[in-house]
């Protein structure tokens, strides 16, 4: 592996050179799902159809879960294959949905009979390529499908007039969750159930602190002066609500918090697992000092911490910042939350 | 082609789009840079060029097997949101040419509003909401139009290119309610719609392999070699 520089053009000035790990920008899905089977022992990659997955499949009488989307969001959704999470995951491109024929391929791999859970994220291409994949698998083998798409993001408006909520944060919860219960053997349309659930009682807010760079773009997607911050920000990029000066981390936690808890909303009394989510360039010591933040604002609402998870889950490549999920959880909930899990990201219980 | 379209005839049109898509590549990614994600371009080039490799598959014989083709080509190399909606009008279309040879207009026609009717029924788009349909819907009404007036094949495709164009130029004031560029609202408007540029670029290709004044043989299907050269 080497380092390799690019020149950038005069106008990204103070950003001199993109520097990543990587051989080729046009390599670097490929490169990456390689270096996951090399890591994964339990896991089998398929490079021609950039899919992830479990090396035990299909299960009979297990539902199927499968999910997929753009790449850039390491580890999410590769790193969540496994025991108790999903059984299959779909590369796309960076930032760029993967194709109809790999959510056919990862279907018919996984169905051991019982159906398949589509975990979608709401954008408007995962949305259709999810969509014609279920088609395909349909008419070609008869596998029934059931797609649950997240949309937890209260920083777009949820309207007639746009394509909706973004599905953020809650995706890593519900594929937890939904994992979960088809492990346990629960019928496709209970896991379904249970997804829709979560997507349901789970809310998600974003803020950048700098943009992110994609490979074969080799310049920042956005230009964030040095004493700015995009609060809203989307996990591709995607403008935010506003362009708002640097502030502490306890006026940032609030600025999250406060539109998450008006929304679902979150009262007094309620159980929460609380996710404070690095974007992939934001060291663990401040996303532990943004959870600290978190948890005095939702003891100031009387909302409990029932479960936590801190960490980098859902990125957008070397995006600097954090993203806040609140999911209300229930007896159900948190009892799937705790069972057992064994992916190269999420590990307990085994 | 007055007396209908032959495979050759459908073949050219796919050809032209490419080639319309090709030099028209850095506009439509800087169209798309402005609203989305400044990569419509470069995935249209991408899957209009496997299109084209796939048009020398063997066993493309008839028009909705030539069609059909380019839908399911498009739909596994283009990604995004342009993929899906691009091989559904295809494969609608495919699915609706019938077996006639060639295709007579009012078949043609049919199957291209039947393509537009995928589109609609996959992205859920309607007329104003900023997008592909905004050049696709008006291109379709006026290709209706000029053939229900009578106007030979020609006029009348060369009056739904003028239609798409002028329904691409409409999208710039909009304000998009569909795709990333929602996220915008207000700030989308002011940019034309890389799809709707797109869309007018296909119908615009339908002038050229389909919709040009020229004595033809009146043929049976196969025998119209004749137009393949750009």
């Amino acid at each position: 592996m080497v380092f390799v520089t690019w020149e950038v053009p005069a106008i990204l000035e103070g950003t001199a050179v993109m520097k990543k790990l990587i051989n080729a920008a046009e390599d670097v899905v490929t490169e990456a799902l390689q270096g996951i089977e090399a890591a994964h022992p339990d896991l089998r990659v398929d490079l021609v159809n950039k899919i992830v997955y479990r090396g035990d499949l299909p299960r009979s009488g297990k539902v199927g879960v499968i999910s997929g989307g753009g790449s850039g969001h390491e580890p999410m959704h590769g790193g969540f294959v496994g025991l108790g999470m999903l059984d299959a995951a779909c590369a796309g491109e960076v930032f760029t949905s993967p194709v109809p024929d790999q959510m056919l391929a990862a279907t018919k791999l996984v169905d051991g009979g019982a159906g398949v859970l589509h975990v979608v994220k709401n954008y408007t291409g995962d949305v259709m390529n999810f969509e014609m994949g279920a088609e395909l698998a349909a008419a070609e083998t008869g596998a029934r499908v059931v797609a649950v798409v997240t949309d937890d993001d209260v920083a777009v408006q949820d309207s007639t007039w746009t394509a909706g909520r973004r599905g953020v944060g809650v995706t890593v919860l519900l594929e937890k969750i939904a994992g979960a219960a088809a492990e346990q053997g629960r019928s496709l349309d209970e896991v379904a159930d249970v997804a829709r659930t979560v997507n349901a009682n789970g809310r998600s807010m974003g803020l950048a602190l700098t943009s992110c760079t994609v490979p074969a773009v080799g310049h920042p997607t956005f230009d964030l002066g040095e004493d700015e911050m995009e609060l809203g920000v989307g996990i591709h990029g995607e403008p935010g609500r506003e362009r708002i000066p640097l502030a502490p981390a306890r006026d940032i936690a609030a600025l999250l918090l406060e539109p998450i808890l008006a929304d679902l909303p979150f009262r007094a009394g309620d159980d929460v697992l609380c996710f404070v989510n690095g974007l992939g360039g934001t060291p663990l010591l401040e996303l532990y000092i943004m959870f600290n933040e978190v948890s005095k604002i939702l003891s100031g609402h009387g909302v409990r911490i029932a479960r936590s998870l801190v960490g980098n889950y859902i990125t957008s490549l070397d995006m600097a910042g954090t993203s806040v999920t609140l999911l209300r959880m229930d007896d159900d909930l948190l009892s799937l939350w705790d069972a057992p899990v064994k992916t190269p990201a999420l590990r307990w219980g085994i | 082609m007055t007396n209908g379209a032959t495979v050759e005839d459908l073949r050219e049109w796919v050809r032209a789009f490419a080639r319309r898509i090709e030099s028209n590549k850095d506009l439509l990614t800087e169209l798309d840079a402005a609203i989305g994600d400044a990569d419509h371009g470069a995935n249209m080039h991408r899957g209009l060029t496997a299109v084209v490799a796939a048009l020398g598959d063997p066993g493309l014989d008839t028009p909705a097997a030539v069609v059909k083709k380019v839908g399911m080509t498009l739909v596994s190399t283009v990604g995004g949101a342009s993929g899906p909606l691009y091989g559904t009008f295809f494969l609608r279309m495919g699915g609706a040419l019938g077996d006639a040879q060639p295709v007579p207009p009012e078949t043609l026609a049919a199957a291209l509003r039947a393509g537009l009717d995928g589109v609609v029924a996959r992205g859920k788009a309607e007329a104003g909401d900023k997008t592909m349909y905004d050049a696709l819907a008006p291109a379709l009404d006026a290709l209706d139009e000029a053939l229900a007036a009578g106007e030979p094949w020609p006029a009348a495709v060369r009056a739904a290119a003028a239609a798409a164009e002028a329904g691409r130029d409409a999208t710039t004031p909009m304000t998009a309610r569909k795709g990333r560029a929602s996220y915008l609202g207000e700030r989308s408007v002011g940019h034309q719609d890389p799809g709707a540029a797109s869309t007018a670029l296909l119908i615009a290709s339908a002038v050229d392999a389909l919709g040009a004044d020229r004595e033809r043989s009146t043929t049976t299907a196969g025998a119209a070699g004749d137009d393949s050269a750009p």
